[in-house]
């Protein structure tokens, strides 16, 4: 590790933890742990959106899997942004307008039973942990090839960061610690496709000639296919990814740290550009590391790829580069995963104390002492659960969070805002629908049975034949939201005039008395 | 002040104790109005951009249209995905701009039927 490495490591270390020193001192209210006492504003929020959206798997997956697999690596990013449409079309309004801190308080808002919010809390946190630990596992890895610190140590200490951050600053800090994420991470990546470009005399069309020839893949490096060769188990990868994020709950509620709808709506328009631009870049690092880099070497370093872009900025600028990629990396895992602890801790604290055993009937110091105690809790179990899954591989537990967030919340965030007829059993058959497929057809998928030794946890043939379940859980997920609500139908009768109050609010943001 | 001129027999928007009727208020002309107005505005933009956004797969996957070079080598496959890129952005500031007409139609709404 070089004195490069050191300071800008250390430096990314000291601001966050300034920044969460002063938020702390303004973080006493359970709606300012929860959601910054919705203070944020439109750019603010949009930011951090970025910062907490763009992912290790964003930034280094997606740079590691163009640079091996060209155009296939790039569905991610074409499907992660389009994402925000359904976002900004869908649901950002009228869950701003609906929820006070969580994606279970917005369903809550119409069904009133226990097991309602109880669902939507287990769905939040089975993906919170399953996200996690997928960066956990990521961070320790790729910490202790950078700095060569040990796997447990790198876990350790990422796991402490989270910890401090969400415990102190609540969010607050972790939204400031997303931001200057986000604004690392944006200049890093421009830097390095300004020197990709330079690299090739500044002429895009003219990359593609030269990328054509410099891989293994030929021209196939251009064209879709070199990994999704068959067209359905792709179809389902890119429903995952595209619906996934609107129920995604530490996206969601990022919703709340804003004042109003409007707010929301603007915050989504940053995050939309931001996460674009840096999507279109994408390519650049992809592609240099291919060329610059090589996929010999790429693969030498990780099977997966995911050090392809810290390496390409070595090539290009030298140690300095490399190292403040490096940091922008490990920022990168602490913003994300400080936004899934505080969304873990509030579908525990919030959904499941205060509001299903304490009735609502909490104190605003017991709610936001029981939130602290959450976020120790849901830190404490995934730092563990990481320690001893370094030699899992972890990626397909993302894509798996997606699945799960696509099919278990989506169709009933959809349906609650915009169904008149959905009803407590729909909401609840949806919910655990969604979540059991998409973890049953996992289990059984090539993910965890693969004729190649090696390749996952048992060797044999899967029983599902697509590493995504997405094509076949959604529907479920779906499917299950209406026959449910048709066998409840008749035990609902109050579930309509909930519904005209849900439906008013929604689309036009009033709050009651005070609106 | 406390909506004097409700009569009792539900002809506004409070209910009796004060609650407001959201049974009527979603009845409103208003509001009716506001629904149908965001539903023909939006509808067509959804179906469209996943109509859009599943075409590629479908494309890339059962054709090989899209791997005719378009630009120097740079493939329609990459084309149809920078065309996402700017349907994204595109769509994303038609929202913004409709919804703030919307966002006048919900004050005038909130003023004539709830703060009064």
């Amino acid at each position: 590790m070089s004195f490069w490495s050191y300071s800008i490591f250390f430096a990314v270390i000291a601001l966050t933890l300034y920044i969460t020193y002063w938020a702390a001192k303004q973080t006493r209210t359970a709606s300012e742990f929860y959601t910054a006492g919705g203070s944020l504003t439109g750019w603010q929020n949009g930011m951090a959106i970025a910062g907490d959206y763009l992912s290790a798997a964003s930034f280094l997956g997606i740079a590691g899997a163009i640079s091996l697999n060209g155009f296939d690596g790039f569905y991610y990013s074409v499907g992660w942004l389009t994402a925000y449409l359904v976002v900004l079309f869908l649901i950002a309004e009228p869950l701003r307008n609906l929820g006070k801190y969580t994606m279970a308080d917005m369903i809550g808002s119409r069904f009133g039973a226990k097991k309602v919010r109880g669902a939507a809390a287990l769905n939040t946190i089975t993906i919170v942990l399953f996200y996690m630990l997928a960066q956990l596992v990521g961070a320790g890895a790729l910490i202790k090839l950078l700095f060569g610190i040990e796997y447990w140590i790198s876990v350790l200490i990422v796991g402490v960061m989270m910890l401090v951050y969400v415990l102190f600053g609540g969010m607050t800090a972790t939204s400031w610690v997303q931001i200057i994420k986000a604004i690392l991470l944006m200049v890093g990546t421009i830097v390095i496709s300004f020197l990709v470009l330079m690299k090739f005399n500044f002429n895009f069309i003219g990359m593609f000639d030269v990328m054509r020839t410099a891989t293994v893949h030929g021209e196939s490096y251009l064209h879709s296919g070199v990994v999704y060769k068959d067209p359905i188990g792709l179809i389902s990868v890119l429903l995952a990814l595209v619906l996934g994020t609107a129920g995604l709950p530490h996206i969601l509620m990022r919703f709340f740290t804003v004042k109003d709808a409007k707010t929301a709506r603007s915050s989504v328009v940053y995050a939309v550009w931001i996460i674009g631009i840096f999507y279109v870049m994408t390519i650049f690092l992809g592609f240099g590391a291919a060329k610059f880099v090589g996929a010999d070497a790429i693969i030498a370093e990780n099977k997966a790829g995911n050090m392809a872009a810290p390496m390409l900025a070595g090539v290009l600028g030298g140690d300095p580069l490399e190292s403040f990629v490096a940091a922008v990396a490990f920022a990168t895992i602490l913003a994300v995963v400080a936004g899934l602890v505080l969304s873990g801790a509030s579908a525990i604290a919030h959904d499941l104390y205060a509001e299903i055993i304490k009735k609502g009937k909490v104190t605003e110091k017991q709610q936001v002492f029981a939130a602290r105690m959450a976020a120790i809790g849901v830190s404490v179990v995934s730092i563990l659960l990481a320690l001893g899954s370094e030699k899992l591989n972890v990626a397909f537990l993302v894509s798996l969070a997606f699945c799960i967030a696509a099919s278990a919340n989506v169709p009933t965030i959809l349906f609650t805002i915009y169904w008149r007829k959905f009803n407590t059993t729909g909401a609840v058959a949806s919910m655990l629908t969604g979540l059991i497929t998409a973890l049953v057809l996992v289990a059984v998928s090539p993910n965890v049975i693969n004729p190649v030794e090696g390749a996952a946890f048992f060797v044999g043939e899967p029983l599902f034949p697509f590493v995504n379940p997405a094509i076949i859980s959604i529907p479920a997920g779906f499917l299950a939201a209406i026959v449910g609500t048709y066998i409840g139908a008749k035990r609902h009768e109050a579930a309509e005039v909930a519904y005209a109050e849900v439906r008013f609010k929604a689309e036009t943001g009033y709050r009651g008395a005070e609106g | 002040m406390k909506n004097a001129q409700t009569p009792k027999n539900r002809k506004g928007t409070l209910l009796t104790d004060g609650q407001l009727d959201y049974e009527r208020l979603i009845e409103t002309d208003e509001f009716k109005q506001l629904v149908k107005k965001k539903k023909h505005f939006f509808r067509p933009y959804v179906i469209a951009f996943f109509a859009i956004y599943l075409m590629l797969p479908i494309l890339t996957g059962y054709t090989s249209i899209l791997e005719a070079r378009a630009i120097g080598w740079m493939t329609w496959t990459w084309v149809y995905a920078f065309g996402m890129f700017v349907m994204v952005w595109v769509l994303t500031q038609i929202y913004v701009k409709k919804a703030r007409s919307f966002d006048k139609d919900v004050e005038h709404l909130l003023g004539k039927h709830v703060r009064k």
